[in-house]
Order: structure tokens, then C-alpha cells, then sequence
């Protein structure tokens, strides 16, 4: 991108770009006009213009699962580092999990976080409630007043709402509401003391494992209480060839139900932890799966019936990632190589095209939470990501601006990255520098 | 070889060498001087983050029988229990000379990254339910000294191989030298999807074999609902005189131990003509010692 | 490379039964005699002196076997090399120890091997038989008996060959080119 901007311009002109606009299904080759923060119909007086060329322009990347730290943690990550990693990797809206220290439960929290990351002002960050006060699965928690205050779904993630009958009645509670209950899926009297799937390698390694059941069952309940309550559900990260069939009964049975793939479980498998020597580096809850099950989440991707992918995002101090494996914390900080791990497992094998692709982490997303945006369309807000869908590079966890650095892709070559980041008319990132 | 992590792997030419390394060895245990000068001058941490008597010992010995000077790190009472992390535990030991670390660990894994962290070798004692190599080793060579040859062998290795280190050493090091493994024990204590012969059925398991391992039988395993009681593996699985004399009157049995005498194998059969179990721990010495010579006798061929 | 022959068969024959001769003749016969052949080209050696022993007194002395792998003082700085074991079954306390090898060198082979018979009992004596002396002494040993004594160079190579394990009996001097030694 050559140009002769000057610092506080907010007219810009991107020639020659490929448009793919999830939003209004469109992919064309065009010019994208932005001024004073929105989408306009052509050319003003004192635009910049930025050469396109070989560039995609997708409106509105989102990614609605990740986890910031920040009340509590931010030795792991805060809102200003989380929001300059979202920026890095080309996204625009993320949805920030509540299991913080204290957990986002009230809509005093959701105010004061939503808040925070507008005065930060890299990323529009929409605030996730918990489901149960503190998320300790016994009382439901201020739902409605959370959603007045900002809460775009409800979640208790990191750990399910494992009671069944709690989790009836709050997905009978969000459907007089507008947004759903965003649920981490695991029975834990399956998963207790694993560390890893269930199946050859973890044999192998001596490393006790969860069976991709320990997912699924979880799946399968939830999916019966959704179509008993109508309530919206949305599954969080699946992975597992019985969580992807309980999701079909469930678009057969007409019920509210959306899902998530991430992009680790899209790209890896599990032969990353013995890859990694057993390190606790590729540890990561629901674990990489093999490519039995990788295979079919691609497919579930592609036909639409995971809708979103969402990194997860977890970032974690290496200090505790060093931990010996059942100490070490769950996660992997994925902002920064969701495009590059997504383009690599979807795009350049093949199995999609860029839109729909490029669907599932924007129109994808927005539809699984309620959001609403119009697309590239003049006067709309214009959030605005550039992306060599070519370009090759290496993952070097150092460099990321996110303060997790924990990722069993370091090192891995990805093929796709996003050049541009631009928040209502503002560039956020550019070549790959965060501007602020 | 650098460090010493796994039989998963290993050459069947540097697993061959081991063995008659430790052959060659344990003549050293007959000699009225139970001492070499080979090691001279070595510095060996054991370094112990879980119990172990034999082991320990066995590691113990073998580097004082080799003139090596040998130091017992015991987890507990330690500056681990003031937080020190095992990397820094490790690191120190090696800043005060160390020339090699032998580890046991409860967390699989610990000891191939420790040796990735290391400059010294590293070598394993056993790390959670992954590996035992140098068990595995004496198993080898203990087997070899009974059977003759380890090739075409038919091994059976019977118990709770689900939970066991020793067991996965066992199948990789057997494998390697070209016996034939088979896995006996109840369905939720075999580890499925490993691609190994696998049967619940005592007779088939065992019937013919050349070897026998028999696995002991952890008790909190039937608090943990794996098994319904003792008395009940005892009758299915237990390794009893009658058993032997019939479906297997050739086999070495052989134990890794501690042995619960009683259950999953008899008295009659532990301290009869079949039992291998001394010889497994007077090999594991010479094992223990060609392991040490074989990664700090000699320039470090990387 | 230029090769010279400093024995051939009919020599090494020789030379063998003349040490045989004098371990009898120094040891007043051969009642307690025990003959260790050092591996490995030490072995054959010694059970050729334990016949020829055995043709000139009738007697069959017992032979054993070293390695001295495990007592090298250089093994730091050497690849790793493999040992097999010694057979040491034969008491030799209170016996006279005859220890065998093919060349007699820096001496730090026979150093190592006495270290390693003192593991195993304390002799009367030990005496050394060796069919080459080239030299070079690094430490004060000497052999007792002597097949040939070969004034070498540091940088020349005596190579030992013999029916048992290279098909012939040869012993041959090896000179490097452009040695001006």
C-alpha cells in the first residue's frame, strides 16, 4: 500500500480490490470508498488512494470467541493487548468471554468492559455474560439486564453449565431475549484428570485422554433442551463427529441452534502434542482431535452446518504454560493466526470458496449472536479488512501483540494474512503494525 | 544416542547393542570386586519426583558399580515443595557439575522435554503412564536369557495395561525385536485404537506363550470403578500354578513388581521353576549400567 | 602406503613357541601358570602358547579373557566403543598371570589390564607376553616375553593378522607416505 496520506485523513479510496462481502453475497472486483468513518458511494475531494491490487476486502471480520483476562488476569492478556491482537489478525468485532476475575456477570461489568475496549478503541468488543452467577452453575445470572447493558449472548465457557436442568432454564429465559446461550460442551465426570483426546496417540504418549464422547453427549443434551425450550443455543468449538450429528438432528428438528469450529481444531490434529515432545503447548479443552474428526468438522464448515469459526482465543503466561501437562492451563492464543490456519485448512485445500469462507467469521457469526450489519453498503459503518489471501509466512509467537505467545503453531508456515485493519473509517493495523 | 526416553522408536540396531552391552555387563555383578573404573570421576543425579525403592537402587548401584558418584534428589522435603519448578531443579544440578540426570516423573512427557532442555543426557526411570525403558530393557534381556532369542517370541503381557508405563515399553521393545505381543486384560484397561493384539480371554491371551508378563494391579483401580473387585480379577486374570501348568508350561513369567502375591499372580508361580522375576532385577542393574556407560562412556556421538 | 612383512607365518610360529619356551623355562614349569589373552587379538594369541605349553610339558594351562574396555584411561576422548565381557572363571589368586597381547605399544593397555586382574584377585605375579614390542612407552612397563622387537616410528602402524580371526598369520609394518620419520 503506497500512498500520500497524511495522519488523520479519514477519506480513503482502495482501488482495484476484490470486494468478497459476505453480507450482501457479493464477490467483484471495485473500488471501496470510505469517508468520515463509513462506506460511501464513489470518489470525494481529498481521498488517499491505496492500490488494491492482489488484496481482498472483506467487511466486518468477527470473532466472537475470546478471552481477554482483563478484570483479573491481565499478567495472561488485557483489553489493550487483546484488542492490538484482534487488530493484528485482521478483526474488527470481537465477543470477549466472561470467566474473568470476578466474572462477568452483572451488567455493571458489561458496561464498564464494553466501555474500556470503545476508550481503547482498536476492535468493537462485544461483552458475553455469564450464565450463572460467577459461573458456578447454582443461580442464573441478571440475563436481562446484562443484554440491556450490552451483552451480546450469555456463557459460562471455560466450563459447562453441567447441570441440566439449570441449563433448560436458561435457554427458556434467553428465548423472551435476543441473544443465546453460548455453551462450552463437555460432561465432566467423561473428561476428569484427561489432558488430551482419547485414542492412539495419547496410548502412545501415556497421556490420559477424554473420548470425543466426553463432547458429544454434552451436544446431544443440549440440542433436546434447546428444541424442548426453543431457546438459541450456540455450541462453542465443536469438534467431535457425534457433536456434528447431534447438530444435524437439530437443523432437521428446526431448533435455534448455531455452532463454532476454531481455527486449531480446523488446522491440527492431535499428533501436535507428540509433535511437541508432550508439551503442554498444543494443550487445548475441547483437545485437538484426529483427522477422522478433523475431516469432518472441515466438511461441517464448509456445508454451513458450523456456521462460525471463532479462534478461542486463550492467551496464558509461559510461565504457566511450562507447567508439567496436567497443571498447565488449557488455551491457545489464536487472533493472530486465524486467518493464516483458516485460508491454509479450508481455502488453499480446496474445500471452500473465498465467500463462503469467508461467511463463517463475519455473516456467520453475526447470525449466531443476533447482531445486525448491512455489509459493504454505502453508510454503513466501515469496518474493513484488507487480506493477501497469498501471502505465505511463518508463525513466530514472539512477535505477536498479544501477550499469550502460547501456540502450537509457532513456527508453522500459513498461507493468507491480513495487510489491513480498518474500525469505523480508522485504520487499526497496517502491514502488519498495530496503530495504536 | 544423547539421552535415553523411549524404546518407542529406537533402532532395533541400537536396541540390539544395549542388550548385549548389558550381557556383556552383568558379568561384572559375579566378581568378587563389584567395581569398575569406567565412570570415574562422572557425577549422576537420580533425581526422584515420585516413590521408588527399586529403581532408585538399581540406578543407584549401577553408577557406584561403575565408579560414577551418585546423588539421590528426592522431591519431597526439597526446594520443590518451595516452589521450585523441575526446570530449575534440573538446570541447578547441572550448573554444580552434573554429567547426567536420571529422572522419574508422575507426568508423562517430563523427561524428553527435560532432555530437550538439557545439555547432559537425560535418562528416563519412568514417566507417568508413557515409558519404563530400562525396564523394558531388562525385560529384554531378561526374557533373551531364558528364551535364548527374542525373535518370533510369543509375548503376553496381562493386567492393567491401560495405566502402565512399563507395559508400553514392554510392547515397543518386544515389537522391535520381532516377538509377537498380545495385550490381556479386562476391555477398560487395555488401550484401545493402538493397533496391538488385544484379547480379554485369560486362556487365549496366554495359551502357548513364550513369555509372560503379568502387571500389577493397582487397588485404587477398583475405587476408581475400573474393576469390580480383587477377588474378581484374581478369577479372571490372575496368573495361578494350575493356569500355567496348563495353557502355558514353557513361558517365562516375569513381573516388573511391586507383586501382589495372591492376586494377579501366586505364590506358587513367583517363586517357581517359570519365574524370571530375580533375573529381571539382577539384569536391571547391568541394564541400568550399560544405559550409563553407553551415554556417558565415550565422546558424544550427536 | 608402503606394507612391510616383519613376520610371516613360520615366524609368528616361532616366535610363539620360543615364549612358551621361556615362560616354562622363567616359571620353573607351568603348574600355576594362567595364560589371559587380551581381547582381542590377545585370545587366539594365548591359546596358541597354552599348546605349545601344553607340547612341552604336557600340561594344559588355563586361559582367560580380558576386556579392558571398562579401564581405559582415554575413553573420554574415543567414540563410544562397546565392551564384551571378560572370563575371568579360573581363580588367580596366588597364580602367576601371563597376560597376552599382539602389540606392546604405549603400555597404557597393559595398565588398564592390570587394573582390571586386580578386580578380580591378587596374583603371585604378573608377566607379559607380547608378539610385537614396537616402543613408544608411555608408562614404565616392559614385557617379559618378546617375539620380536620392531623399532618403529610414532606415525607408523603395526598391523597384526592372524588365522583365527583374518584368515592368515602375518604381522606387517605400515609407513604412511611422505613420512620423513
Amino acid at each position: 500500500m503506497t500512498s500520500n496520506e497524511t495522519v488523520g485523513n479519514t477519506r480513503w479510496h482502495i482501488k482495484n480490490v476484490r470486494i468478497l462481502d459476505p453480507f450482501t453475497a457479493t464477490d467483484a472486483m471495485g473500488d471501496v470508498f470510505i469517508v468520515d468513518g463509513r462506506f460511501a458511494a464513489g470518489p470525494v475531494q481529498g481521498m488517499t488512494v491505496i492500490e488494491g491490487q492482489g488484496l481482498w476486502a472483506v467487511p466486518r471480520m468477527t470473532d466472537i470467541h475470546v478471552h481477554f483476562r482483563e478484570p483479573g488476569q491481565e499478567h495472561k492478556e488485557d483489553l489493550l493487548s487483546g484488542s492490538r491482537a484482534a487488530a493484528a489478525g485482521g478483526f474488527t468485532v470481537v465477543a470477549a468471554m466472561p470467566n474473568t476475575s470476578p466474572v462477568i456477570d452483572s451488567a455493571a461489568l458489561v458496561a464498564w468492559e464494553r466501555n474500556r475496549a470503545r476508550e481503547i478503541g482498536l476492535v468493537e468488543l462485544w461483552p458475553m455474560g455469564a450464565v450463572t452467577k460467577g459461573s458456578a452453575g447454582q443461580e442464573l445470572a441478571e440475563l436481562g439486564l446484562m443484554e440491556e447493558a450490552g451483552a451480546m449472548g450469555f456463557s459460562d465457557d471455560g466450563k459447562p453449565v453441567a447441570n441440566a436442568r439449570m441449563m433448560r432454564s436458561a435457554l427458556s429465559y434467553v428465548s423472551m431475549l435476543g441473544h443465546p446461550i453460548v455453551q462450552h460442551a463437555e460432561d465432566l465426570s467423561l473428561s476428569e484428570g484427561t489432558v488430551m483426546h482419547e485414542g492412539a496417540i495419547s496410548h502412545q504418549l501415556g497421556l490420559s485422554g477424554a473420548p470425543a464422547a466426553a463432547e458429544s453427549v454434552m451436544v446431544w443434551r443440549d440440542v433436546e433442551l434447546s428444541i424442548l425450550t426453543s431457546g438459541p443455543l450456540h455450541v462453542a468449538h465443536v469438534t467431535a463427529i457425534g457433536s456434528l450429528e447431534a447438530l444435524e438432528y437439530a437443523a432437521r428438528r428446526g431448533a435455534p441452534v448455531t455452532a463454532e469450529a476454531t481455527p486449531h481444531h480446523l488446522l491440527l490434529t492431535d499428533s501436535a502434542v507428540s509433535d511437541w515432545n508432550s508439551s503442554p503447548i498444543s494443550k487445548v479443552n475441547p483437545p485437538l482431535r484426529p483427522t477422522t474428526h478433523r475431516a469432518a468438522l472441515r466438511q461441517a464448515v464448509a456445508s454451513g452446518l458450523v456456521s462460525v469459526i471463532a479462534s478461542d482465543h486463550a492467551p496464558h503466561h509461559m510461565d504457566e504454560k511450562a507447567a508439567p501437562f496436567p497443571q498447565a492451563p488449557y488455551g491457545i492464543s489464536g487472533l493472530e493466526t486465524s486467518v493464516g490456519a483458516v485460508f491454509t485448512a479450508l481455502l488453499h485445500s480446496g474445500l471452500m470458496d473465498p465467500l463462503t469462507l469467508l461467511a463463517r467469521m463475519t455473516v456467520g457469526p453475526h447470525r449466531a449472536l443476533r447482531a445486525h450489519y448491512p455489509g459493504l453498503v454505502q453508510g454503513a459503518a466501515a469496518d474493513l479488512t484488507l487480506i493477501d489471501p497469498h501471502a505465505s509466512w511463518i508463525v513466530d509467537s514472539r512477535a505477536f501483540y498479544s501477550q499469550g505467545h502460547n501456540t502450537p503453531m509457532d513456527g508453522m508456515q500459513l498461507k493468507g494474512r491480513a495487510v489491513g485493519t480498518m474500525l469505523r473509517g480508522v485504520w487499526t493495523m497496517r502491514e502488519g503494525q498495530v496503530l495504536a | 544416542m544423547r539421552d535415553f526416553i523411549k524404546l518407542e522408536g529406537m533402532d532395533s540396531s541400537d536396541l540390539k547393542a544395549l542388550i548385549s552391552l548389558a550381557e556383556s555387563l552383568s558379568e561384572i555383578l559375579s566378581r568378587p570386586i563389584k567395581k569398575v573404573p569406567t565412570l570415574r570421576g562422572r557425577a549422576i543425579a537420580n533425581v526422584f519426583f515420585e516413590a521408588s525403592t527399586r529403581t532408585r537402587n538399581s540406578f543407584e548401584l549401577a553408577g557406584k558399580y561403575m565408579s560414577a558418584d551418585v546423588i539421590n534428589f528426592q522431591a519431597s522435603g526439597s526446594s520443590v515443595e518451595k516452589g521450585e519448578t523441575l526446570w530449575d531443579t534440573a538446570r541447578n544440578l547441572t550448573a554444580m557439575g552434573i554429567d547426567a540426570v536420571v529422572i522419574r516423573h508422575q507426568v508423562s512427557g517430563i523427561p524428553g522435554l527435560l532432555a530437550d532442555l538439557l545439555d547432559v543426557p537425560v535418562i528416563n526411570a519412568g514417566d507417568g503412564m508413557h515409558e519404563h525403558p530400562t525396564q523394558g530393557l531388562l525385560d529384554l534381556v531378561a526374557a533373551k536369557a531364558r528364551k535364548g532369542r527374542l525373535e518370533g517370541l510369543k509375548v503376553a503381557i496381562v493386567g492393567d495395561v491401560l495405566h502402565s508405563r512399563v507395559a508400553r515399553s514392554d510392547l515397543w521393545g518386544f515389537q522391535t525385536m520381532g516377538a509377537e505381543v498380545t495385550l490381556v486384560g479386562p476391555p477398560n484397561l487395555l488401550p484401545a485404537e493402538l493397533g496391538v493384539a488385544m484379547t480379554s480371554n485369560l486362556e487365549e491371551g496366554i495359551k502357548g506363550c513364550d513369555v509372560i508378563q503379568v502387571l500389577r494391579l493397582q487397588h485404587e483401580r477398583q475405587k476408581g470403578g475400573s474393576i469390580p473387585s480383587v477377588r474378581e480379577y484374581r478369577a479372571l486374570f490372575g496368573i495361578t500354578g494350575p493356569r500355567l501348568a496348563q495353557w502355558a508350561p514353557d513361558a517365562c513369567v516375569m513381573h516388573p513388581g511391586p507383586q501382589n502375591r495372591g492376586v494377579e499372580i501366586d505364590s506358587d508361580v513367583l517363586d517357581g521353576p517359570q519365574s524370571a522375576v530375580l533375573d529381571q532385577v539382577r539384569y536391571g542393574v547391568a541394564v541400568r549400567m550399560a544405559v550409563l556407560y553407553r551415554l556417558l562412556g565415550g565422546t558424544h556421538d550427536i | 602406503m608402503a606394507k612391510a612383512e616383519i613376520l610371516d607365518h613360520d615366524g609368528m610360529r616361532r616366535a610363539l613357541m620360543r615364549i612358551a619356551h621361556e615362560i616354562v623355562e622363567r616359571n620353573h614349569g607351568a603348574s600355576d601358570i594362567v595364560l589371559v589373552g587380551i581381547r582381542s587379538r590377545g585370545v587366539p594369541l594365548a591359546h596358541r602358547i597354552q599348546q605349545n605349553i601344553e607340547a612341552i610339558e604336557h600340561v594344559l594351562v588355563p586361559v582367560q579373557i580380558l576386556d579392558i574396555g571398562l579401564y581405559r584411561d582415554d575413553w573420554f576422548q574415543r567414540p563410544f566403543n562397546p565392551v564384551e565381557s571378560s572370563k575371568i572363571t579360573t581363580a588367580i589368586n596366588k597364580r602367576v598371570v601371563v597376560l597376552v597381547d599382539d602389540v606392546l605399544f604405549t603400555g597404557r593397555t597393559i595398565r588398564a589390564a592390570m587394573d582390571a586382574l586386580s578386580d578380580y584377585g591378587r596374583p603371585q605375579a604378573i608377566q607379559l607376553a607380547v608378539l610385537v614390542d614396537r616402543g613408544h612407552r608411555e608408562l614404565p612397563i616392559r614385557a617379559d616375553f618378546v617375539g620380536k622387537n620392531l623399532p618403529t616410528a610414532r606415525s607408523e602402524k603395526v598391523a597384526v593378522r592372524l588365522e583365527e580371526s583374518d584368515g592368515e598369520d602375518q604381522v606387517v609394518l605400515i609407513k604412511p607416505e611422505n613420512d620423513d620419520a
